[in-house]
């Protein structure tokens, strides 16, 4: 088997299960199956990345996505109570607002690709491979020195957004009871208790009187 | 074209199975060794019935599982039941695909092996979280949730300790990483000597990533009988435990290879034959530190769960962080020696 018509049929393949698990994110009913249809879309997604040499974004896709933020999805998913019947009249009452979002995203992607289609030759070959470095060096060389500052202001806003997200949900409760754990670190032992010496046996003579009781 | 088929297929399947059958015999041997370091350490015998000072006992014990049979709860979600206890064992299998034995002893040299790693490792706490819900019980239920949240917090500190490796390595492929670790000094060129305090927070996520005692709330005997996994018996909860202790013998290959030279001898190369590197120093230091596993296991009393927290948000992260920027200087004002020198 020649290894383009391997890769077209790994590529078809991942393309199916992304789709299909995608579908079966917005179709299944229970949610935590939901979620793990979405974890398999993430994951077939990376896989399409692999195949095109994009190994350091696939990999990344991996760690962030299916290792951190859908393990709480699904931790959060998990601690609610979710009532079916109003999810199902939910889906009637937003599928026009749903319908017009996916529509404009569509001709967005369409316009997307087109304008691609047509830069195609302008864009050339893989950077990576014809600079000979791997994919992960090439990707941090661009970023550090070409687009450093597009990449340090989205850290900014990511930083930002997670201050926010803190700032939104800290509360401090003055009902609850709360241990400083650097104090509790800091207790010293001779504070809370008293060891005494003292001998393990009694001397003979003075043994009270009670443990001697007669055997029946 | 059948050639072609055999290069490509059946040889990658020849050295998996390599690596994967002695990994299982190695998991078996480990609990025995399990079971009577810490029954010395007890003051106990520890098994010693079952063939030659108890040695087939592991063995016993695997197939007594085997034959037993596999329950399945009342309203359980019968097909994620099932799946929870595979999801642990293939991450904790597919791992090993990078791990580099010796210089040329390597099942894939990926370029991205670190990170490849980091996703395989992310990905084990599914069959966790899976096997708490899917088992339809209180208890499983909250030890999946405190281990979901252990993991993320402790798999942070992990990458952050990775991110000072990579830094001064220069590279996410194991292989370079070992040999950017040789020098003339031998056992002072390693990166546990830069980097001591991550080396530390390293190895203490690796124990809490694996929800090994004293992090091993998620199971939490005392509290919640036995975790995520106290409805499963027979075979599937053989995998699990299969797989907790692939992934103990995982991280103590990487903290090894990471950060202690891998196959490299901590002897310089003047002195002759213990000076050369090979597969067996990795072993011995592999095998030193899952001893450690063992070792706190019998030592420490468990965490508090509050505590676990405290100390991976409050204690190691921001020492990680600090010391990336200390293993930037570093290399940057050329302190450290990487790769073989003079």
């Amino acid at each position: 088997m020649n290894p383009q018509l391997f890769q077209l049929i790994c590529f078809y393949a991942f393309g199916v299960v992304t789709v299909a698990s995608a579908l079966a994110v917005i179709s299944l009913r229970n949610t935590v199956h939901a979620v793990l249809a979405l974890v398999l879309t993430f994951f077939s997604t990376a896989c399409l990345w692999m195949l095109a040499d994009a190994e350091f974004l696939a990999l990344a896709l991996i760690v962030v996505y299916v290792g951190a933020v859908m393990v709480l999805f699904l931790f959060v998913v998990m601690m609610l109570d979710i009532d079916q019947e109003t999810m199902r009249e939910g889906f009637v009452k937003f599928l026009p607002v749903g319908l017009i979002v996916a529509v404009v995203m569509l001709t967005e992607m369409l316009g997307l690709i087109g304008v691609r289609a047509m830069h195609a030759q302008l864009m050339g070959p893989n950077p990576a491979s014809v600079a000979g470095v791997s994919n992960t060096a090439w990707l941090g060389h661009a970023l550090y020195t070409q687009y450093l500052l597009p990449f340090e202001i989205a850290a900014l806003i990511l930083t930002v957004g997670v201050v926010a997200a803190v700032a939104l949900t800290l509360r401090q409760r003055t009902d609850a009871r709360h241990e400083s754990a650097s104090q509790q670190v800091r207790v010293n032992p001779r504070d809370r208790i008293r060891i005494v010496k003292m001998a393990a046996e009694r001397p003979v003579g003075d043994a009270p009187a009670a443990t001697q009781e007669p055997r029946p | 074209m059948l050639d072609q088929l055999i290069q490509q297929l059946v040889w990658p399947i020849v050295y998996i199975l390599c690596i994967t059958l002695p990994l299982i015999v190695a998991v078996a041997m480990f609990v025995f060794w399990e079971r009577k370091v810490i029954g010395w350490m007890h003051v106990r015998m520890g098994p010693n019935k079952i063939g030659p000072f108890g040695l087939l006992q592991a063995f016993a014990d695997t197939i007594k599982l085997l034959l037993k049979e596999v329950i399945l709860p009342t309203n359980a979600s019968r097909f994620l039941y099932y799946l929870a206890p595979l999801l642990t064992l293939i991450p904790a299998l597919a791992a090993w695909a990078v791990i580099p034995f010796s210089s040329r002893m390597v099942l894939s040299n990926a370029n991205a092996g670190v990170l490849y790693l980091l996703a395989m490792t992310s990905m084990g706490v599914y069959g966790i979280i899976l096997a708490g819900w899917a088992s339809n019980s209180r208890y499983a239920l909250l030890g999946a949730m405190r281990s979901a949240a252990q993991v993320i917090s402790y798999e942070l500190a992990m990458g952050l300790c990775l991110v000072c490796v990579l830094v001064l390595a220069g590279s996410l492929n194991l292989t370079d990483i070992v040999n950017a670790q040789a020098g003339s000094k031998g056992l002072f060129d390693w990166f546990w000597l830069p980097l001591l305090p991550v080396f530390v927070i390293y190895f203490i996520s690796g124990v809490a990533e694996t929800n090994r005692a004293p992090f091993d709330v998620a199971e939490g005997e005392s509290e919640i009988v036995a975790g995520f996994h106290v409805e499963y018996s027979g075979s599937a909860f053989a995998i699990f435990f299969l797989a907790e202790y692939a992934n103990m013998i995982l991280v103590s290959f990487l903290a090894s290879i990471l950060f202690m030279g891998g196959w490299l001898s901590p002897f310089p190369a003047t002195w002759g034959f213990i000076g050369h590197g090979g597969v067996l120093w990795l072993f011995i230091k592999a095998f030193v530190f899952s001893f450690m596993f063992l070792w706190f296991r019998a030592s420490f009393p468990r965490y508090r769960y509050d505590q676990i927290m405290r100390l991976g948000w409050k204690v190691f992260i921001p020492i990680a962080i600090v010391w990336v920027l200390v293993a930037g200087c570093l290399k940057y004002f050329g302190l450290v020696s990487i790769g073989p020198g003079v």
